[in-house]
């Protein structure tokens, strides 16, 4: 048994909603753990847009979402949150009032006594190509990801893609597979240069072949491939003859198990009310874009002054009973000294 | 204004007018057509706004640039004639522009 991690709160997304929600609980001394689905904190600002710039965040007339992270994470420094990443939380059990259980796909359990469901636009999943008949290959035939490359052992292996995913598991796996093929759709690959040169002089030893194409169709029996059709680019269709397709299209966000936590939902986002943003089950809260409420609009700095009021309300559950003595950090010596500034 | 036209999948077609400067995804938004996801908000991130241009449109509306060439390694069968809506500008020389919505976005 996973030993469990004992906290105030569990932050479900660190992008910018979710770690702003550190600094706000932070000031209430309320302590956090931060756990995403993704490797690095900063959500869609980190997944979706790192380089482009965002002009609607107060005081910084131009900042980019990686720019953004980073600035935020420096102002969470002095609270000490920690943070899981390549985690899903997939399951949110309620013990008792402020007594929650959670669980995430790495096999960590947290015990807190608040949630603040952080999570966008859900969880970053890859993208599952619509080629009819894909479903029933999935996990036999067909993988997203590779979670042990020695399953790749002795495979006729089919990698489908063109970014540094597709190219740096056709280089990792092609020593331990039967047949090693990359299928792209240009002869233009967005992964690193570096990585492009390696594939093209495994192709050029004989070792793999690169092929130009789109798949259109999988032929196969009871779950085990055996073709993919594809559409070459000029026009023509061929098969290439396989037993383990990986596509890497990329992420997409899907609402995930948060589905499935016995909140009420509306049109897949979660309803709040607007004083504490909290969910139908008391103590577990949502902020940021996977919120909904009257007039709500999906921007950060909507998400910010969510995660403020939220955390008043984190404070009252951590310390019931006890008033909350509302303070400015300009003016307050006990917030500064938090902050680590006085 | 330009007269922008979508066709769906199943033949439907819905004729939006578009402002210039206006990007054809954000018409397509503006007049909630269907299969016009754009999932990223129309910063070249995310390929859920793809379109086919229909052939006598295809010079007009241009060439794709190589960001959104990139981004469309994310969509599904990929054609000539597909772009990213997001980044086809409006302008008065596409007054009676026509694009194909995917089946699927994805």
């Amino acid at each position: 048994m996973s030993d469990v991690i004992t906290t105030d709160a569990v932050i479900i997304g660190a992008g910018p909603c979710g770690l702003f929600a550190v600094f706000e609980l932070g000031l209430v001394d309320v302590k956090c753990h931060v756990v995403d689905i993704l490797d690095r904190p900063g959500g869609q600002c980190a997944e979706l847009y790192p380089e482009k710039p965002i002009y609607d965040i107060p005081a910084l007339p131009i900042v980019t979402g990686a720019e953004l992270t980073s600035r935020l994470l420096e102002q969470i420094k002095p609270f000490g949150a920690e943070f899981h990443y390549n985690q899903m939380v997939t399951e949110l059990i309620k013990h008792g009032d402020n007594d929650f259980e959670l669980k995430t796909d790495g096999g960590l359990v947290f015990r807190s006594k608040v949630v603040v469901i952080a999570a966008g636009g859900g969880s970053f999943q890859p993208k599952k190509p619509p080629i009819p008949g894909i479903d029933s290959y999935e996990g036999t035939s067909v993988f997203y990801s590779v979670k042990k490359m020695e399953a790749f052992r002795g495979r006729d292996v089919l990698i489908v893609g063109g970014g540094d995913s597709a190219l740096d598991w056709t280089i990792n796996l092609q020593p331990i597979a039967k047949s090693m093929t990359l299928l792209h759709r240009r002869d233009d690959f967005r992964a690193a240069p570096d990585s492009v040169k390696k594939m093209r002089e495994l192709v050029a030893e004989g070792k793999m072949q690169f092929r130009l194409g789109q798949v259109t169709g999988l032929k196969g029996e009871a779950g085990v491939l055996s073709a993919a059709t594809v559409k070459g680019n000029d026009g023509a269709t061929f098969d290439i003859a396989t037993n383990t397709m990986l596509p890497f299209f990329g992420l997409t966000m899907k609402l995930g198990p948060v589905a499935e936590w016995g909140l009420n939902l509306h049109e897949n986002l979660v309803p709040v009310d607007t004083a504490k943003f909290e969910t139908s089950t008391p103590g577990v809260f949502a902020i940021g874009d996977i919120n909904t409420y009257p007039g709500k609009l999906k921007l950060i700095l909507s998400g910010f002054h969510e995660a403020a009021l939220m955390a008043q309300q984190a404070f009252k559950y951590k310390n019931p009973g006890e008033r909350l003595l509302f303070q400015y950090t300009t003016s307050s010596s006990s917030l500064q000294k938090k902050l680590g500034v006085n | 204004m330009a007269k922008i036209t979508f066709i769906q999948h199943n033949g439907a077609e819905q004729t939006c007018d578009g402002s210039p400067g206006m990007s054809v995804m954000e018409t397509a938004i503006k007049n909630m057509v269907p299969g016009i996801d754009a999932d990223c908000g129309g910063a070249c991130a995310c390929a859920t706004c793809h379109v086919y241009v229909e052939p006598e449109w295809v010079d007009k509306a241009g060439p794709r640039n190589p960001m959104e060439e990139d981004m469309l390694d994310f969509a599904f069968d990929v054609q000539d004639s597909s772009r990213l809506s997001c980044q086809i500008k409006v302008t008065d020389a596409l007054d009676g522009l026509r694009v194909r919505v995917p089946a699927k976005q994805f």
